[in-house]
């Protein structure tokens, strides 16, 4: 067994177990703060698998932005997570049954796994070796000329998403009072002010 | 990439453009002002663009290393989505304006859905299957809660996105153990790494998965539950829509990836298709009954008739697969019709669902009740009217396969079926006389729903020549 | 022209059935008689100048499916020719005859259109039963079978008013059924066998049908016989021999003409004609013809030992009609088919007459049909009179003995009492016997039913009496037309139907000698024609020295290539010499059907003019005899007793427990309890928690994966 050996094992057990306690921990902070770990184990098995440019995009845009947007939402929503996870508990035994058979199923499935004929070799063809090219090259022709169709497509997807939240989220409302800062600066306080001489004993 | 490739998906690229073009021009003038105007572009464009594909291809064309395919199914889907999204447009522009919901974005997004589908019915690959699927899913999650400020509209919208988020993810790993079988992602590849006969266990469990994602956007039971609250809670339009389009491209979709990809072990996954074709017919059927608005009502009907759509893929012939496609055309064209006429429902000015309130419409609106028995007979599939003969086409699809059983269920499930299309017609004929509709209809809705009902009776000469189409389709998918 | 004939009656029923309220009443019944009028005459014509051999003219293509093919064609042959005066003739009168018994009926209200359906229907029955004669194959000569019984049952029936009307015409139905039902399975059985239902291939296949076997209900059979048994079956229903004759004498609730037409000269000979037309069937059937031999005598016997006590004059002419039917199937039986339809042809002439004629009575009477209440008639109706006695004379046979000179009826019965004595077997002397009697019998009742309605006193009402006239033209004219029928057919045509061979095989277009195909010569077909003349002049020819003698004693009549089986109208097998043993029966026999009818004309006479007191005491002295005969030996009590009942409480239990309970019952719990149940769990599966739809479709995941694992077959 080797050092890079005991790493993976390392690094896959923590995605793991991580990734359970995401899903169990009755914080949700708790579970936002086991999401990072698991991202940064992954980024862990992305960097031995030698692919360093994608470990640190996983670093940096998961971690460092998504999974901090969670807690901030976490944060901010006044949820009562526990009264959820009660509900959960209900319909564990049954959940779990069918959790266990399906699990059995797949484990069947992966124990007596095979690939087709030739099945590994299309997969090493489909990218050059880490060791011949750059990631960021090795990248850059699979995305932007052999699979340009489906990062265009993507693109697509995310202007929808973007759409959506728009459409879904944003409001004009009329009569809210916004800060024109040109008008503010522009304004004349001889204008606006008129100063009255106002005699005791009468009004204006 | 070369000129060729990009040439093979101009259509496409010309919607997506489009409807970029149209989201510009409409943020940086009028905003929903132009929403109107959009929407009868789009209709045009929709137009403009089935005849390009219509015309445009030739045999059978493959782009971007095989991730697209170009041939006589994808443009039979194709042409066939384009024109009910037209149609579905269309008729939706007075609704949802008089409603104040018509909002630049939504010709847009539909536009986009409908590139979603396009991809996706002419998927060979994996990858761009999941592009295409996703891209039509999202905004089709956008525009079920259009309305905003509607509870039910946000649930539907929620439900919908969780539920197809559940799905995506099955679909995902389905994929992700056939590719990891075969080690690559296109159809052609899995074809021949899956050959004929036996399958590994991983591959089965891999085109289980996939089904199951698959079967979650025909809404087929038991991956129907989001169906009805959807329908429901979604704008009429937008659920006219939802009927209509996205079911075409999904059992195209379903079709694809089972022929191209699975075409050599059909005995597996047949099965599965009959059985979830079995179960849909009855549920929707049986389901159906208890229904008093009209919407979700015409959910488990949609259930029903993708029953014995999937009956048709069961077979696994390619009689079967031109029996699906003639049975979608027959479907999209029904349910145009129907909604157009949902659409109107109305009495003083708010939409009503409750199928009570169509008492007594023949002496009120002899016309459109008319037309709606014409249809409703055609849904239920009562001869001579044209939906007899996709069923017609369906079960003699599945008896040649020697799926008699199959049939026989669906003549029954089509017996029970029969009774809540015929209980609209009892109240629009034989009801108490009380508070009625009063909606008018919108001249497009109109014509919508009077050209499909004479599409039922006037089809019933030729089909209008849709059988040879979708025999040329079978034909290139099956072979 | 035949074809003219055939369809002259459905034009004009067509007409007159639909267009009256266009051209109006009497038009449309001018139209239907009309087209009659044509039809018969250009019969006539046909007849007169048909040459014997058989036509077929196809009119469509009718039924394509499988092996089975047939065309709608009319078969023009002697026997055709024959139907097809008889038919129409009498249609036409009885068209005639209408005008007048129809022209108000009691039955029907003040201003009720009635007249134009009842011809509507006449002449639809007359187009049935054109296309039951003139068919060129069974499943064709079935629905003219079908289609008579249906106007028979209409007919019947046309007083819907009356509940006893409806109640016969049910009856008849439904007994014809029985018939029509081994009609059915005898013509399945041919097709079967033989894979064709042409007439022409079935007679060729016909000696070949008597080497089979068929198997059927417990065992096997021979095919020739089982088949004319079944068919046979069919004839018994249609022409009501015994036991299943009880329809007949209850049929006599429809309008009189409906009876002189369909009950007396038409409909009820198709069973007669049918086995005349199978005749190359029934030729190899040796134990089906001798069935059909005892069961017309004693039907012939039967029937008239009923009419002798009847007192309504239309049943006793309606028994006399069962019993003459059962003279026709033992000349048919015993193999004298030109006999039979001598009497079938001479009968439809005075038995139309006396139905007429009773009809005639019955409107002079205002519907009194009883006649113990008629009386010293013939000086208020003599035109009726004369023709009733003339049918009379005809029915009874008066002629004279031993010469050729003689009412119709003399000639044909003598002919078939001489044909089943000449028959020369069991149940050829059995039907000898019992026709003699039954000839006597005949005499009787014939001669009862005229001294009870013309002679003696007036009985009855008087009322009636003093208001009975005669008829009018109409319904006179055309009892004048049947008379000369009743009283020269038999004399002219005797020698064609039952003379020598020679002319009896010329009149039916049995090919013989010299017509033989020339190019067949010396081939097995001269023999054939050649020994069917041999055996026609002497008994056989034993040690013959021509081949062809030989090669037609060993093929048994299969004819090769010259002529075939069926070529003719009729075909009598060369073994069959019962016609020339009648011809050279000894004078007693001759003799013995004129003094039958002596012995009964002057009984009637003793008990009727001389002694009318006579009946009465014999009626009391033999009690048991006399309510046998009169409640038509108990047939109906039994059949009650044995098949209406048991297949009453049958339908009522059935209906009640089968269809009430099992059958409404599952679909009313399966529309009313099970659906609403599996709707109202299909609504609660629908519970809008969204983790309940997750959970439905990883469940969903996990029955699939599990299936597919287990029973998918992968590995």
């Amino acid at each position: 067994m080797t050092a890079s050996d005991v790493i993976f094992y390392m690094f896959s057990t923590t995605v793991i177990l991580a990734g359970l306690f995401t899903v169990i921990s009755r914080n949700p902070v708790h579970s936002v703060l086991w999401l990072i770990l698991a991202f940064l184990s992954s980024a862990g098995l992305f960097v031995m698998l030698g692919a360093e440019f994608v470990a640190m995009l996983l670093v940096i845009v998961y971690v460092g932005a998504v999974a901090v947007l969670f807690l901030f939402v976490v944060m901010m929503l006044d949820v009562d997570f526990a009264e959820l996870k009660a509900g959960m508990a209900q319909y564990l035994p049954l959940a779990l049954l069918i959790g266990i058979v399906i699990l059995m199923q797949l484990g069947m499935a992966f124990g007596v796994w095979q690939f087709s004929e030739g099945a590994t070799d299309r997969i090493a063809a489909a990218a050059p070796a880490a060791s011949e090219v750059h990631n960021t090259k090795a990248l850059g022709l699979l995305i932007y000329d052999d699979y340009i169709l489906l990062f265009q497509l993507a693109g697509l997807i995310l202007l929808v998403a973007m759409i959506g939240a728009i459409v879904l989220t944003l409001r004009h409302r009329t009569h809210v009072k916004r800060q024109d800062i040109l008008r503010q600066m522009y304004r004349d306080p001889a204008k606006a002010l008129e100063l009255k001489d106002v005699k005791p004993g009468q009004g204006l | 990439m070369t000129s060729a490739d990009i040439s093979i998906l101009l259509p496409e690229i010309f919607l997506a453009v489009y409807a970029m073009g149209a989201l510009l021009l409409a943020v940086y003038t009028g905003k929903d002002a132009l929403a109107s105007k959009i929407v009868w572009a789009t209709v045009a464009a929709f137009v403009v663009a089935s005849f390009w594909v219509a015309q445009n291809g030739e045999g059978t064309n493959v782009a971007f290393g095989g991730m697209i395919i170009d041939d006589a199914f994808a443009r039979f889907a194709k042409v066939t989505i384009l024109l009910s999204g037209a149609a579905v447009l269309a008729m939706s522009e007075s609704y949802m304006s008089k409603r104040g919901l018509l909002r630049f974005e939504y010709p847009i997004l539909v536009t986009l859905a409908s590139v979603g589908m396009m991809v996706m019915v002419s998927a060979g690959d994996l990858m761009a299957l999941y592009m295409g699927l996703e891209l039509q899913s999202l905004a089709l999650y956008v525009v079920a809660s259009l309305r905003r400020d509607s509870a039910r509209s946000t649930e539907a919208g929620l439900k919908y996105f969780v539920l197809g988020a559940l799905s995506s993810g099955l679909l995902l790993y389905g994929a992700s153990l056939t590719y990891g079988y075969a080690g690559t992602t296109l159809f052609s590849g899995i074809v021949d790494a899956a050959g004929h006969g036996e399958l590994s266990l991983g591959l089965l469990f891999g085109l289980v998965f996939l089904i199951t994602g698959l079967a979650f956007k025909v809404s087929a039971v038991p991956f129907h539950m989001w169906t009805p609250d959807v329908y429901e809670g979604s704008p009429t339009a937008v659920t006219a829509f939802f009927a209509t389009a996205p079911k075409v491209a999904a059992m195209g979709l379903f079709a694809r990836v089972m022929f191209d990809a699975f075409g050599g072990v059909i005995g597996d996954w047949g099965q599965i298709v009959a059985l979830l074709s079995v179960l849909s017919m009855f549920l929707g059927g049986i389901a159906a009954i208890g229904q008093r608005n009209i919407k979700r009502l015409m959910a488990y009907s949609s259930i029903a008739h993708m029953g014995f759509a999937l009956m048709g893929l069961a077979a696994g012939t390619i009689g079967g697969v031109q029996a699906m496609l003639i049975y979608m055309a027959i479907y999209v064209t029904m349910n145009i019709g129907t909604f157009a006429f949902i659409l109107s429902m109305e009495r003083d000015g708010e939409p009503v669902t409750d199928i009570g309130s169509l008492n007594m419409l023949s002496r009120k609106e002899p016309g459109k009740a008319f037309a709606m028995l014409v249809l409703l007979f055609s849904l239920a599939g009562v001869p001579p009217l044209v939906g007899f003969f996709g069923k017609f086409y369906v079960l003699t699809a599945a008896v040649d396969a020697g799926l008699a059983w199959l049939a026989v269920a669906g003549v029954i499930a089509s017996v029970i079926g029969a009774f809540y299309y015929l209980r609209i017609v009892f109240y629009m004929y034989f009801g108490e006389d009380r508070d009625g509709i009063d909606g008018q209809m919108a001249p497009a809705a109109w014509v919508c729903l009077m050209g499909s009902a004479a599409i039922m009776v006037l089809g019933v000469i030729n089909l209008f020549g849709v059988d040879g189409f979708a025999l040329a389709a079978a034909e290139t998918l099956v072979n | 022209m035949e074809t003219i004939i055939l369809f002259a009656p459905l034009v004009g029923s067509i007409i007159c059935g639909f267009g009256w309220k266009f051209i109006g009443e009497y038009a449309a019944q001018w139209v239907a008689t009309g087209l009659l009028f044509l039809a018969a005459f250009l019969s006539w014509i046909v007849f007169l100048g048909f040459d014997g051999t058989t036509q077929q003219i196809e009119i469509l293509r009718w039924v394509e499916s499988g092996s089975l093919s047939t065309e709608w064609a009319i078969r023009l042959d002697r026997l055709t020719a024959i139907m097809l005066i008889v038919v129409t003739t009498v249609s036409s009168l009885v068209h005639l005859y209408s005008f007048g018994y129809m022209a108000h009926d009691e039955n029907y209200r003040e201003g009720e259109v009635y007249r134009p359906r009842f011809f509507a229907y006449l002449s639809f029955f007359t187009f049935a039963m054109l296309m039951l004669v003139t068919s060129d194959n069974l499943v064709q000569m079935f629905f003219g079978w079908e289609g008579v019984g249906v106007a028979s049952y209409l007919l019947i029936g046309f007083y819907y008013r009356k509940p006893s009307a409806n109640a016969a015409a049910i009856k008849a139905f439904v007994v014809n059924r029985v018939g029509d039902f081994g009609f059915a399975l005898g013509i399945f059985a041919l097709f079967f066998m033989v894979d064709s239902i042409r007439f022409d291939d079935v007679f060729q296949a016909a000696p070949e049908l008597a080497e089979r076997e068929l198997s059927f209900l417990w065992t096997s059979w021979n095919a020739a016989e089982l088949i004319a048994f079944l068919l046979f079956v069919g004839a018994m229903g249609k022409s009501a021999q015994l036991l299943l004759h009880t329809w007949l004498p209850d049929a006599m609730e429809g309008p009189t003409p409906v009876s002189a037409l369909i009950h007396a000269a038409t409909m009820v000979t198709a069973g007669v004609f049918l086995v005349c037309r199978m005749s190359p069937l029934m030729e190899f059937a040796p134990n089906a013809t001798a069935f059909i031999t005892v069961l017309g005598a004693t039907t012939a016997f039967f029937a008239a030992t009923v009419g002798l006590v009847q007192n309504d004059i239309k049943r006793v002419i309606a028994y006399s009609t069962c019993s003459q039917l059962g003279y026709m199937f033992v000349a048919a039986g015993v193999g004298v088919y030109s006999a039979a339809m001598f009497h079938l042809f001479t009968h439809a002439f005075f038995k139309a007459m006396l139905f007429l004629g009773a009809g005639s009575v019955i409107h002079g009477m205002h519907h009194e049909q009883d006649m113990r209440n008629y009386g010293a008639l013939r000086h208020k109706m003599p035109y009726t009179f004369w023709a009733m006695m003339i049918g009379t004379l005809a029915i009874t046979g008066v002629g004279i003995p031993l010469t050729h000179i003689g009412f119709a009826g003399f000639l044909s019965k003598d002919a078939i009492i001489e044909s089943a004595w000449g028959a020369q077997s069991v149940s050829g002397n059995y039907a000898f016997w019992l026709l003699v009697i039954a000839a006597c019998f005949t005499s009787f009742y014939s001669w009862r039913l005229m001294f009870l309605t013309f002679y003696g006193e007036r009985r009855g009402d008087k009322h009636t009496h003093e208001h009975a006239h005669e008829s009018p033209m109409v319904m006179v004219a055309p009892l004048g037309v049947l008379a000369l029928g009743a009283i020269f057919a038999g004399m002219i045509w005797f020698k064609p139907f039952f003379g020598d061979h020679e002319d009896v095989n010329k009149f039916y277009g049995v090919p013989v000698h010299a017509e033989a195909d020339a190019a067949h010569g010396e081939s097995d077909s001269h023999a054939e024609a050649a020994a069917t003349e041999a055996h026609g002049t002497e008994t056989a020819s034993d040690d013959a020295t021509e081949t062809g003698h030989e090669a037609a004693a060993d093929t048994h009549g299969v004819a090769a290539d010259g002529w075939t089986i069926g070529s003719g109208a009729i075909y009598t097998s060369p073994d069959n010499h019962v016609m020339d043993a009648a011809h050279d029966a000894p004078k007693w026999v001759k003799v013995s059907p004129f003094i039958a009818m002596l012995i009964g004309f002057l009984m009637a006479f003793q008990f009727y003019i001389r002694r009318p007191d006579l009946p009465g005491k014999l009626a009391e002295n033999q009690q048991l005899l006399y309510q046998f005969l009169l409640n038509k030996w108990y047939f109906d009590e039994i059949y009650d007793f044995v098949f209406v009942r048991p297949a009453r409480w049958l339908g009522g239990f059935l209906w009640r427990r089968g269809d009430g309970a099992v059958i409404d019952g599952t679909i009313n719990w399966v529309a009313m309890g099970l659906i609403p149940f599996l709707t109202r769990l299909a609504g609660r599966a629908q519970s809008g928690y969204l983790f309940h739809y997750a959970f439905a479709m990883v469940l969903g995941i996990a029955i699939l994966i599990t299936w597919m694992s287990i029973g998918g077959g992968a590995h």
